[in-house]
C-alpha cells in the first residue's frame, strides 16, 4: 500500500476533481477513526448486540461424508439481514455520523447492500438512498420491498444496462451533487481509494474470526478457503487472515452461461487492466476500453469490474480465481439446501459448487471452508420462476 | 503561447459535442456548423460506457454514438475530418479508460497527428497524472485540468503548476447538464482562482443560457463551455439534420453575440 491506495499495480483515486476534497476527508477520518477507541468500542457495540457477531464456522456433517473432506460455513448468511454486507454498512455509517454527514447513499445490486445500508442508517438515524438498476429490482424485489420499510427510498436506474455497474455509476452521480452533507457507503472493495482498504478493513473480522474458530475446533488451519467475487468484499474479508499462512485460498466468479462476452461476470479469469468507477483492476471490456456488458444469474456477481486487492492477488499468484456457471450454482443452491438445510444466496452458491467441484483433490482429513456471504431467502422467488418450482 | 490560450484571449465561447453523436458523419457536419457560428473552441467528447461525471443528456449522446459504431478510431478520423476546413482549436474529453487501454503514449501521438490541440481526461487527478502531463508536452497538447469549488489552495498549485491551455472550472456540485441558474458563489471562485494562477479560466457545467455566458464573462472568466444545451438540440432533431443544423446555428450564434458583446464594452 502506498499513499494513494495501490495494491501493486492497481487501486489509485480516478475520480472527477469534484469528488477528491470528500475522498480526502473520508480518507483523513478513516485513518483517525481506525485507531479512535471511541469509534472502535461503539462500532464493536453494533456488530455484537445488533448485528450478532460473531457468526458461527459450522461443521457440514452430511456435506463432508458426502464429499469425503471436512467442510466447514463461514455463516455470514446469519448475520442480521442475511448477508456480511452489514458488517461493512455499519461501520461506514457510523464513520459518515463521525463526519458530520447528514444522509447514506448506497448502490446495490442483489439488494443486499441496499438492505444493509438502509438497516445500518435505520439504527444510526441516517435518511438512505439507494440505487438499484431496474432489471435488479425486478429480480430482487424482496429486497426492494425491505429497504423501503426500513425507510430507504429506492431509486430504479434505468441507464445503460440497469445492473450493479449502473447503479455504481447513478450512485456517484448522486454522490458528486450532494457531497457537503452525504456520504457514499460503497458496498464493496470496489472504487475509489480510501474504499477498497476501508471496506477490506470493515469486512476482515470475517477472517480472523474464522481462523480463531477453526484453530478452537481443529487445532490446525484450514487447507483452502473458499468464497465467490463480485466486486470481492466477502472474499478479501476472509482472505486476508490467511493471507500468510500455508492456505489455498480461492475466489469463485460468475461463469454464467458461456465463455462470451455478455455471457459471464469472470472479470479475473477473463478480464484485462482498465479503470472503472475509480480505480484502475480487472475488467471486462473491448479494444477501446467500452465496458461489456456481464450476465450471471445472482444479481451481486454480475459485475464488470474486481476490487484492485483481488488483481494484485491474482497476479501474485497468491489466490487462484476460477469460475463457476449458472446451471451448476444452481445446482448448488439446491444441494445445500437439501443436504443441510441452509438455503444459500446464489453468490455463495457459486463459491458452494465450486467447493463440490474439487472436493475429490481433498483427503478425509483436509478442511475446507466457505465463506457462506449470504441466504438465499432473497433468491427463491427468482429461483423457482428459472426452475419451474422446485426440483 | 498555444492556440487554446490564444483563443481564449476572446474571451472564448468553446461549444462541446459528442465525437460520433448521433453518427460520425453527422458529428463532422454539427461541428462545422458550431464553428461557422462562431465557436473559438471546440471540445469533443469521446464517448464512453460508463461516464459517472455526465448527466442523462450526455450519457444518452455517447450511448448513440457507441450505438452507431463509433470507437477510438473513429474519434481520430472526427478531428482529421474537421482539420481537413478548420483550424479551430480542438480538445478531447475522455474518461481514462479509453486512454489506458490503447497506452497513454499512443493515444497522445495519435491525438497530435491528427491535429488535437488538448485533452481533459475527467476522471484522471493531478494525483495520477504525471504520465499524461510528460506525454502532452512531449506531444505539444495542452494537458487541461478539472478545478472545483472544493478544490484546496494547496492542490489548486499543483494543478495549476501542470495544466496547460486553460482551468476548467466546475461551476456546480454535480453532473454536466443544463440548469436554470448559475451558482452565486461563482464570481468568488473565479476570483479564487484567478489570484492563484496566469492561466485562462473557462467555466462549464450548466451554462446554458446567452445570460449565463455573459455573466460568466462578466465575472472575470476567460471563456464558457456549452455542452448539454448544444447535446439537446441534437437529441430533438435526430431525424431532421437540416432543423437540427438551422438550431444550432442560431442557438451558438445566440451565445457568441453575448461574448462579443461583453468583449467589445471592455478592450
Amino acid at each position: 500500500m502506498t499513499e494513494n491506495g495501490r495494491f501493486g499495480l492497481y487501486g489509485g483515486r480516478y475520480v472527477p476533481e469534484t469528488l477528491m476534497h470528500a475522498l480526502l476527508e473520508l480518507e483523513e477520518a478513516y485513518t483517525a477513526a481506525s485507531t479512535d477507541e471511541i469509534f472502535r468500542n461503539e462500532l464493536d457495540f453494533y456488530l455484537k448486540e445488533y448485528a450478532g457477531r460473531k457468526t458461527p464456522l459450522t461443521y457440514c456433517r452430511n456435506l463432508s461424508a458426502e464429499l469425503g473432506c471436512r467442510v466447514y460455513l463461514k455463516r455470514e448468511d446469519l448475520l442480521h439481514g442475511g448477508a456480511h454486507k452489514l458488517n461493512n454498512t455499519l461501520a461506514q455509517g457510523l464513520l459518515a455520523k463521525y463526519m458530520g454527514k447528514k444522509k447514506l447513499i448506497a448502490e446495490t445490486g442483489a439488494g443486499q447492500h441496499g438492505v444493509a445500508t438502509a438497516m445500518a442508517g435505520a439504527v444510526l438515524g441516517l435518511p438512505v438512498e439507494v440505487y438499484m438498476g431496474e432489471t435488479d429490482c425486478r429480480r430482487q424485489r424482496l429486497n426492494v420491498f425491505r429497504m423501503e420499510m426500513m425507510g430507504a427510498t429506492v431509486h430504479p436506474v434505468t441507464t445503460g444496462t440497469r445492473t450493479l455497474k449502473d447503479a455504481v455509476n447513478e450512485a456517484m452521480r448522486a454522490w458528486v451533487a450532494t457531497v457537503e452533507d452525504t456520504a457514499y457507503v460503497l458496498g464493496s472493495v470496489v472504487g475509489p481509494h480510501p474504499y477498497p482498504l476501508m471496506v477490506r478493513d470493515f469486512q476482515s473480522v470475517i477472517g480472523r474470526e474464522t481462523r480463531e474458530q477453526i484453530l478452537t475446533k481443529e487445532g490446525r488451519l484450514p487447507d483452502a478457503v473458499i468464497a465467490c467475487v463480485g466486486g470481492g468484499s466477502n472474499a478479501i474479508g476472509i482472505f486476508h487472515a490467511f493471507l500468510a499462512d500455508d492456505v489455498r485460498l480461492i475466489g469463485v466468479e460468475a461463469g454464467g452461461t458461456g465463455t462470451g462476452r455478455g455471457e459471464h461476470g469472470a472479470t479475473l479469469c477473463a478480464g484485462t487492466p482498465g479503470v472503472l468507477h475509480g480505480a484502475l483492476s480487472y475488467l471486462l471490456q473491448d479494444e477501446d476500453g467500452q465496458i461489456e456488458g456481464t450476465h450471471s444469474v445472482s444479481a451481486g456477481l454480475d459485475y464488470p469490474g474486481v476490487g484492485p486487492e483481488h488483481s494484485m492477488l491474482k497476479d501474485t499468484g497468491r489466490v487462484e480465481y476460477h469460475s463457476a456457471g449458472d446451471a451448476e450454482v444452481l445446482n448448488a443452491f439446491f444441494h445445500l439446501s437439501k443436504s443441510e438445510g441452509i438455503v444459500p444466496a446464489l453468490e455463495s452458491s457459486h463459491a458452494v459448487s465450486y467447493a463440490m467441484d474439487i472436493a475429490g483433490e481433498f483427503g478425509k482429513d483436509d478442511i475446507l471452508v466457505i465463506c457462506l456471504s449470504g441466504r438465499g431467502d432473497k433468491d427463491v422467488a427468482a429461483v423457482a420462476e428459472m426452475t419451474g418450482g422446485c426440483r | 503561447m498555444t492556440r487554446i490560450a490564444e483563443a481564449c484571449a476572446g474571451p472564448a465561447f468553446i461549444a462541446f459535442t459528442v465525437a460520433g453523436d448521433p453518427d460520425p458523419g453527422m458529428s463532422v457536419r454539427i461541428a462545422r456548423t458550431l464553428i461557422d457560428a462562431g465557436a473559438d473552441i471546440l471540445e469533443l467528447g469521446v464517448p464512453f460506457s460508463d461516464p459517472p461525471g455526465d448527466g442523462p443528456t450526455i450519457q444518452k449522446a455517447d450511448e448513440r454514438a457507441l450505438n452507431a459504431g463509433t470507437t477510438t478510431d473513429t474519434v481520430f478520423s472526427i478531428v482529421r475530418e474537421i482539420r481537413a476546413f478548420s483550424d479551430i482549436p480542438i480538445v478531447l474529453l475522455t474518461y481514462f479508460n479509453p486512454v489506458y487501454r490503447r497506452g497513454p503514449d499512443r493515444f497522445y501521438r495519435e491525438a497530435h497527428e491528427a491535429g488535437v490541440d488538448g485533452i481533459l481526461i475527467a476522471d484522471l487527478p493531478v494525483e495520477e497524472a504525471d504520465e499524461v502531463v510528460d506525454l502532452s508536452r512531449r506531444y505539444g497538447i495542452d494537458q487541461i485540468f478539472l478545478v472545483s469549488r472544493d478544490t484546496s489552495p494547496k492542490r489548486l498549485k499543483v494543478i495549476a503548476r501542470h495544466a496547460g491551455g486553460f482551468l476548467y472550472l466546475v461551476s456546480v456540485h454535480g453532473v454536466t447538464g443544463a440548469r436554470p441558474e448559475i451558482p452565486e458563489e461563482l464570481p468568488a471562485f473565479i476570483h479564487r482562482v484567478r489570484e492563484q494562477t496566469a492561466l485562462p479560466l473557462a467555466v462549464g457545467f450548466g451554462i446554458s443560457t446567452p445570460d449565463h455566458v455573459s455573466a460568466v464573462c462578466r465575472a472575470g472568466a476567460n471563456g464558457a463551455i456549452v455542452g448539454s444545451a448544444i447535446v439537446e438540440i441534437i437529441e430533438r432533431n435526430l431525424s431532421r439534420e437540416p432543423e437540427m443544423m438551422a438550431g444550432l446555428h442560431a442557438y451558438t450564434s445566440s451565445l457568441t453575440a453575448m461574448k462579443e458583446e461583453r468583449s467589445g464594452s471592455s478592450p
